[in-house]
């Protein structure tokens, strides 16, 4: 897959996923509707603290259209990064493209102008406690000076879109956290913008709150056709939510690309221990803990596979071609970006040679496996 | 009581309440926008010039640490040119002015402090100018704050207007220390302080009140 080459962060810490080449899912709109070119943000000291260097070599871009997750420990440089879309931060070096401007360019009242299409929802909400739901999604019209009864003619809409007709008068105070993200929702959209940025929107909401409002998301997404950049820690929400990924690490783009390419394939550390958090340790610790390394009884191997009814046959194909009585010691299915990717450990008997012959007949199938040990 | 000695309460507490009411006006006509601008222009901030900041602080930190009654007497050449006379209802509402508008503007700056620097963020995120983040959401987030912080500076002016008798300013603290301790008069001290308490009472109550009214943060708690 030479595609799949192409990318690869290890080599080149700048890419771009924009490319049409690269962009399996953006077949409809192949442009750019964010691109970073070259940046870098550095703090300045301030009051005897050093100052801190929060993102450097940026250089990637988002298709539009897309639901792009950046995802990174926290001080990884993410909010730096989203507010860099926005203008709520300029770079210290580059240029951020929006939508065919650069917006690091711009002040003031031009801005300002621009802000206008660039919606952004928050981890809390940010909502006035002084306003009804009606009101705080007025709020941004209000500000780009819209005519009364407009106004009151979009919230309604805006209310109707994000599920919470009912809830007009309400002050924030009597709604849920789903409720409140349904308003901030709504108000970032209020001036249809062309991009919606994501604050860790879901982080402060429970898993059943959060799978809604990314339900929420996708529609919106895929109604409306605006571009979602979403900023997390968990993988969960860029797995859920998210077809591309770029993975931030102490201010660096360390792999980029589309989720489930990146998440099948995790060639970072820090991608590796994002993706342990959801597909676990993929060993149950019962198995784990009576593995060795010197060659005995059955080896253990952890096999990858990917798309629509993956690993269905693999067991029976392995066990009829090569004629080993292949045991399954654990399983999991999970879908990645739409994807499906199963994790199997197989164990094989037969010692060494066993095991290396169904290792050379895997990777002559494409299937990524490798060997954890042996239990007795 | 003789009805002479009531018509001097009534006519004293007109005084406190005329002195009072001004002063508090105009203190928060200048005191607001102070403290407004103290509260957003550190380093960083909506309208940042932190060296006008700390000027600012400096002469409101001097303005509150000169006791009140030295001040009254210490502006007196500039009250009569305010004025026009130095003696009076109408020249102890500059003194009073004066004293009450860095207390109100730090009590300001105070109430504005406490709303989320989130909501700055926001409302910055989809284009607000710093004025529209003032009056669109600095003000209306902190208004029971901003209630609260003038009630406290009313019932405090109250207090200082006790003092303007000295110059001749009238109100309640002067008929109290005139007729009720030099003339020995207790059953007039006991009717000023009775007044005054109901008065600090009355205003405390209507702050609380509305503070509570505009306060939708605990309402439905």
């Amino acid at each position: 897959m030479s595609c799949m080459k192409a990318l690869s962060m290890n080599a080149h810490p700048s890419l771009v996923i924009g490319e049409p080449v690269e962009i399996r899912h953006a077949a409809v709109q192949p442009e750019v509707m964010v691109r970073f070119e070259n940046i870098s943000k550095t703090y300045p000291a301030y009051r005897g603290k050093p100052g801190v260097v929060a993102l450097r070599n940026i250089d990637f871009a988002i298709p539009r259209g897309s639901i792009t997750g950046v995802i990174g420990r926290s001080g990884a440089g993410k909010s730096s990064l989203v507010r860099l879309i926005n203008g709520l931060e300029k770079p210290s070096t580059g240029r951020v493209v929006v939508d065919n401007r650069d917006i690091s360019a711009l002040t003031g009242r031009e801005l300002r102008l621009a802000q206008r299409s660039i919606g952004m929802i928050f981890q809390h909400f940010n909502l006035l406690s002084s306003r009804t739901a009606a009101d705080n999604i007025a709020l941004p019209l209000e500000i780009a000076g819209w005519p009364k009864t407009e106004i009151r003619a979009r919230v309604t809409e805006l209310l109707a879109l994000v599920g919470i007709a009912d809830k007009h008068d309400r002050y924030p105070s009597e709604l849920s956290g789903g409720q409140k993200q349904r308003v901030g929702i709504a108000r970032a959209l209020a001036t249809r913008p062309r991009v919606l940025l994501s604050d860790e929107a879901t982080s402060a909401l429970d898993p059943q709150t959060t799978r809604a409002i990314l339900d929420l998301l996708a529609n919106i997404n895929r109604e409306l056709g605006v571009t979602i950049v979403l900023i997390t820690h968990e993988m969960s929400v860029v797995r859920q939510l998210a077809r591309d990924v770029v993975v931030l690490d102490a201010g660096h783009v360390v792999e980029s690309g589309h989720v489930a390419d990146i998440f099948t394939h995790p060639k970072h550390p820090i991608t590796q221990s994002f993706l342990a958090e959801v597909t676990g340790d993929s060993l149950p610790v019962s198995l784990a803990s009576r593995i060795v390394q010197e060659p005995c009884g059955h080896a253990v191997i952890r096999v990858q596979v990917r798309g629509a009814g993956a690993g269905d046959t693999l067991i029976a194909r392995l066990a009829r071609e090569l004629g080993f009585d292949v045991s399954l010691l654990s399983a999991r299915i999970d879908e990645i970006g739409g994807q499906h990717v199963g994790t199997l450990v197989l164990g094989i008997p037969g010692g060494d040679s066993a095991a290396a012959r169904a290792l050379v007949w895997l990777s002559q199938h494409q299937i990524s496996a490798e060997r954890l040990g042996y239990v007795a | 009581m003789s009805p002479e000695l009531i018509n001097l309460i009534v006519q004293a507490t007109f005084e406190s309440l005329y002195m009072v009411g001004i002063a508090a006006l105009l203190g928060t006509a200048i005191g607001l926008p102070l403290g407004v601008f103290l509260a957003t222009s550190r380093k960083g901030e909506l309208f940042a010039a932190p060296l006008v900041n700390r000027v600012l602080g400096a002469i409101v930190n001097a303005t509150r640490s000169t006791p009140f009654i030295i001040l009254v007497v210490a502006i007196i050449p500039f009250t009569r040119l305010i004025a026009g006379t130095s003696i009076g209802s109408t020249a102890a509402i500059v003194p009073l002015t004066i004293a009450s508008t860095p207390f109100i503007a730090r009590l300001v700056e105070g109430a504005i402090r406490e709303v989320d620097g989130g909501l700055i963020e926001t409302a910055s995120s989809f284009g607000a100018s710093p004025i529209q983040i003032v009056f669109k959401v600095l003000i209306p987030e902190a208004l029971p704050g901003l209630l609260l912080a003038l009630t406290l500076a009313v019932v405090s002016l109250l207090g200082y207007s006790a003092m303007v008798g000295a110059v001749g300013g009238g109100g309640l603290g002067d008929l109290g220390i005139r007729y009720g301790y030099q003339r020995f008069m207790p059953e007039m001290m006991l009717a000023v302080v009775v007044v005054l308490i109901a008065l600090v009472q009355l205003v405390q109550s209507a702050g609380d009140y509305l503070a509570r009214r505009v306060n939708r943060r605990l309402r439905h708690r």
